[in-house]
């Protein structure tokens, strides 16, 4: 692929190009694509790793969804991943399921979710947007991705220690986390658990410091910051978010460590275990439960900031009308982004905390709703009158913000204290986080990839199979958790490994069937997006400069940008980035490069 | 050697695939048709597939509300769970208009304005008035959200009545013991290094405090009285757990170190629920809802509620833990009174 994108960048024919590709040295195969610090090469790498690791996790919840479904039976699929140890006679061992359902989470939030959509997105835009020749320091930009890599193959091995991974849920909540007796998985497996994500922290540092001095540093002559496209600002305050609380799961973490391996207390007091009364006194498991949750709650928006981004660009572009509200939606970002640090308590109304802290945090809770819903209208009031043209990405991006309406609407009932005690814990919540920010999230991911495939790789991604994929992905992901809320409501707990605890249960098993099916499908119509990913990176149709017909400056570079991005002088900006259809043109786009008529007016500049 | 075959199946597969995918290519390129850009016909058939798809959703939402009509949890059985269904229904209402307006126009409007031949967009960038009203409705609506869910959750986690039964929940791995304070409705103190499961102190009971001595620990079931406002102390030896009650809408973890409080009062008798329910078999149940180890899944206790006569009558069958203790101390007592 990288030949032709060779090719690609000389047939644009610019003489620029040819006499900025000769200032380089020529660099070594593995400087150029192993330690690679050209954010566009440090983006894709973050995308491939993602992929591979969510691969891993997609084919956990398979397993622990044929276990729901069909307790107790024997498959040979099981039999096959978990060798005999974890799955003697294809039948699931109850602590591995715990494993499952822990790396499965772990993986999808921080690894996909955080690692994978603002690695790989923030790494390809940022520059390529606000027109920079790179990221503010490569280098860290580099150690960010190595750091990642190094986190997630910590996390794989955990997988392999003898007393399997980590399994106190993905919110490793402590004692149970703490104490090696309590749990196998609390042993070896909870060292690498605590060791990768430490890891992960520190990537996660180096790229968001990076991004956010990317951003208010590096932009082109221009490109004041009411000029940016939505996408940037949502990575500008995806960063900021990560960079104020991570460090905070990396306390949480760190302290975690010592009460495991030095005896300390933070987490723990009053422990009698395994016929041994514990010295350590005075610490508070909910402690723990305020750290976590203080980088917790932020990441949730972590993680679905950069989705709000990727939504607003491609939407637009695809419904050829301006996003609607473009200062409300930056507004609203902010907004969502300051709660973002005042509601993690909504996740601890059952932690025996103070009931008046509580009610603070319904409302403060309540309050995200307002800029959400703002949100969502205005994107509806962005198709409404478009002229839309259903590219793939375009699908996926409609996906997105329908889940994010259905999800975010049970948010409601969770962020009441009152009503979340009779739900807490239940499917009910496993089915509103997965809806409002899993899917969300991994659907405008999917969009994100599909509209920008041909900057990272030149070509194209076959449109039919895009209908097929989002889909069979979009129809199984309401099949899976549609019918997830009602088994939440009916009472059943999370992280069961079977119902037959309370004999009601069984009456909602035809339910977990349903589920388990639609969760199959979906897993396995992912194979449609490899192989369609894999036969366009190498020999899709080769892509036109700007293929979308977009205002934005990453498509004024050359199909295939060497380092450096644009191979004359930087590109300057003249107006904001949504010009689409605008009235009196000839075309229905005017990208951020043309100068504005006289009398024109800037809509990023009005107030 | 199976597997080996399997695996060359699978490569095979892909290469006849990819193959596939490049005739399928070089066709298109030969009609002129672009494999990546969408074209005014995959407008029109995904413009409709978008109006299956929201129609096939709501039928499906409305399939689901309809099969689980006797398999969700019956009425509530407590006076916090009573008001906290009102809750719920008050929000499913909101939540469901919304639900249904905004979906449909989120699928409708891209198949209205499908991109054909000739159309055009409106360049509509912002309209303040409508963001104003799209800010000012939510907010009225949440504002009723949150004063009439705060009122329950002021009720449920108030002060608990001055009579209310102290019972303890003292949660392990894997069971949950309750703890009844006896006549004197108050716990006996305990001390997590008095615990000894040899000499059957497995709470970790402190002997030497008299309120303790008519405390009474029941094994198997827990048993509630209905109608008697109920105060359970929440403890964890080595874990968290959680008590959670599906039927009372309430929920709390059990934390090693502190004590948690919830308080209820149980409404509706196990018996008077088998008949609500029609289900001679029913009954109510404590569920561990804290991830707490290997064995979580098994974690749970059958809970009874009785009638306040069965209730008694039960209680008197069962025997204080330090018997001997109370037994002394009531023949003192009593031989105190004579003299």
């Amino acid at each position: 692929m990288e030949n032709h994108a060779h090719a690609d960048a000389h047939d644009t024919g610019d003489h620029a190009a040819h006499a900025h590709h000769h200032e380089h040295p020529k660099l070594s195969f593995i400087e150029k694509y192993v330690f690679s610090m050209d954010h566009k090469v440090i983006s894709k790498q973050f995308l491939f790793t993602a992929m591979f690791m969510a691969l891993a996790a997609a084919i956990m919840s398979t397993l622990f969804r044929l276990q729901l479904a069909w307790p107790g039976h024997s498959f040979p699929v099981m039999h096959y991943f978990l060798g005999d140890k974890w799955a003697p006679g294809g039948k699931l061992d109850p602590n591995m399921y715990l494993g499952l359902v822990t790396i499965h989470g772990t993986i999808m939030v921080f690894f996909l979710l955080t690692g994978g959509l603002s690695g790989t997105f923030a790494n390809l835009l940022i520059p390529l947007q606000v027109g920079a020749r790179d990221m503010a320091s490569p280098m860290l930009n580099m150690l960010s991705y190595w750091f990642f890599l190094i986190a997630s193959v910590v996390m794989m091995i955990s997988l392999y220690v003898e007393t399997g991974p980590a399994s106190a849920g993905w919110t490793i909540y402590p004692p149970l986390s703490a104490l090696p007796q309590a749990m196998d998985g609390s042993k070896l497996g909870m060292t690498l658990w605590l060791s990768s994500i430490s890891l992960f922290v520190v990537s996660s540092l180096l790229g968001g410091l990076n991004y956010i001095v990317t951003i208010l540093n590096l932009r082109t002559k221009g490109m004041k910051m009411t000029r940016m496209p939505l996408t940037i600002w949502a990575l500008l305050i995806t960063a900021v978010l990560g960079v104020l609380s991570f460090p905070v799961l990396f306390g949480a973490a760190i302290l975690l460590i010592f009460d495991r391996s030095f005896g300390t207390s933070f987490y723990l007091s009053d422990i009698y275990i395994n016929g041994t009364a514990l010295s350590q006194t005075g610490g508070s498991p909910v402690l723990f439960e305020h750290l976590f949750w203080f980088l917790g709650h932020p990441e949730v928006y972590i993680v679905i900031m950069p989705a709000f981004g990727i939504i607003s660009e491609i939407m637009s572009v695809n419904a050829r009308k301006p996003i609607f509200g473009y200062r409300a939606m930056i507004g609203s970002m902010l907004a969502i982004a300051f709660l973002a640090f005042i509601v993690w308590g909504h996740h601890m109304f059952v932690s025996g905390m103070n009931p008046f802290l509580g009610s603070v945090f319904v409302f403060t809770t309540l309050l995200i709703a307002i800029p959400s819903a703002i949100k969502a209208f205005n994107y509806i009031t962005t198709l409404w009158k478009g002229n839309i043209i259903f590219n793939p990405q375009m699908l996926f991006v409609i996906g997105a913000v329908s889940t994010f309406i259905s999800g975010g609407l049970t948010g409601i009932i969770l962020a009441d204290s009152a009503l979340d005690v009779a739900v807490h814990g239940t499917y009910f919540v496993v089915a509103h986080f997965h809806i409002v920010m899993g899917l969300s999230a991994v659907l405008a991911m999917f969009g994100g990839v599909y509209h920008w495939f041909p900057k990272m790789f030149g070509r194209f991604m076959n449109k039919k199979l895009g209908y097929w994929h989002f889909w069979l992905t979009f129809i199984c992901a309401y099949g899976v958790f549609l019918p997830m809320h009602f088994v939440g409501l009916a009472g059943v707990p999370r992280r069961y490994f079977n119902n037959d605890l309370y004999a009601p249960f069984e009456k909602l098993q035809h339910l977990n069937v349903i589920i388990s099916i639609f969760a199959i499908i979906g897993v396995l119509s992912q194979v449609i997006f490899f192989v369609n990913f894999f036969y366009s990176v190498f020999k899709g149709p080769k892509s036109e400069q700007n293929p979308w017909n977009s205002n934005t400056l990453e498509w004024t570079t050359p199909i295939m940008p060497e380092h450096g991005n644009w191979p004359g002088e930087l590109p300057v900006v003249h107006r904001w980035p949504y010009d689409y259809s605008k009235p009196g043109k000839g075309v229905d786009f005017i990208p951020q490069t043309v100068p504005m008529e006289e009398g024109e007016m800037d809509e990023g500049e009005h107030v | 050697m199976i597997k080996l075959l399997v695996y060359l199946a699978i490569v095979l597969a892909f290469i006849l695939v990819f193959q596939l995918m490049r005739i399928y290519q070089l066709s298109a390129e030969v009609k002129g048709k672009h494999i990546g850009k969408a074209d005014e016909n995959d407008n029109r058939s995904q413009g409709i597939v978008m109006i299956l798809f929201v129609l096939a959703l709501f039928a499906g939402l409305i399939w689901l509300l309809f099969d689980v009509r006797g398999i969700m949890l019956p009425p509530a059985a407590s006076d916090v769970g009573v008001t906290s269904d009102n809750v719920f229904l008050f929000n499913w209402i909101i939540i469901f208009i919304v639900f249904f307006i905004t979906t449909f126009m989120l699928f409708y409007f891209p198949f209205k304005y499908k991109k054909t031949k000739d159309s055009k967009a409106y360049f509509y960038p912002h309209n303040d008035k409508l963001e104003l009203i799209w800010t000012v409705v939510p907010s009225i609506a949440l504002a009723v959200i949150i004063i009439y869910g705060l009122s329950l959750w002021a009720k449920m986690t108030g002060k608990p009545d001055d009579k209310a039964m102290v019972i303890q929940i003292y949660a392990k791995q894997f069971d949950f013991t309750a703890r009844y304070a006896g006549a004197d409705n108050t716990l006996g103190k305990s001390d997590y290094r008095l615990i000894d499961d040899g000499s059957n102190n497995t709470m970790g009971l402190d002997s030497t405090d008299e309120k303790g001595w008519d405390d009474v620990i029941a094994k198997g079931d827990i048993h509630i009285p209905v109608n008697t406002p109920l105060l359970f102390k929440c403890n964890a030896r080595e874990v968290m757990h959680g008590v959670y009650f599906p039927h009372f809408r309430d929920q709390i973890n059990c934390v090693p170190g502190i004590t948690t409080e919830i308080h209820f009062t149980a409404t509706i008798t196990t018996d008077s629920m088998r008949r609500v329910t029609h289900d001679t078999a029913f009954d109510y149940v404590l569920l561990c809802n804290r991830v707490c180890g290997g064995g979580h899944y098994t974690m749970g206790s059958k809970v009874v509620v009785d009638s306040k006569e069965e209730f008694a009558a039960w209680m008197a069958k069962q025997h204080p833990h330090f018997s001997h203790l109370y037994d002394m101390h009531h023949k003192t007592a009593v031989a105190t009174a004579m003299k």
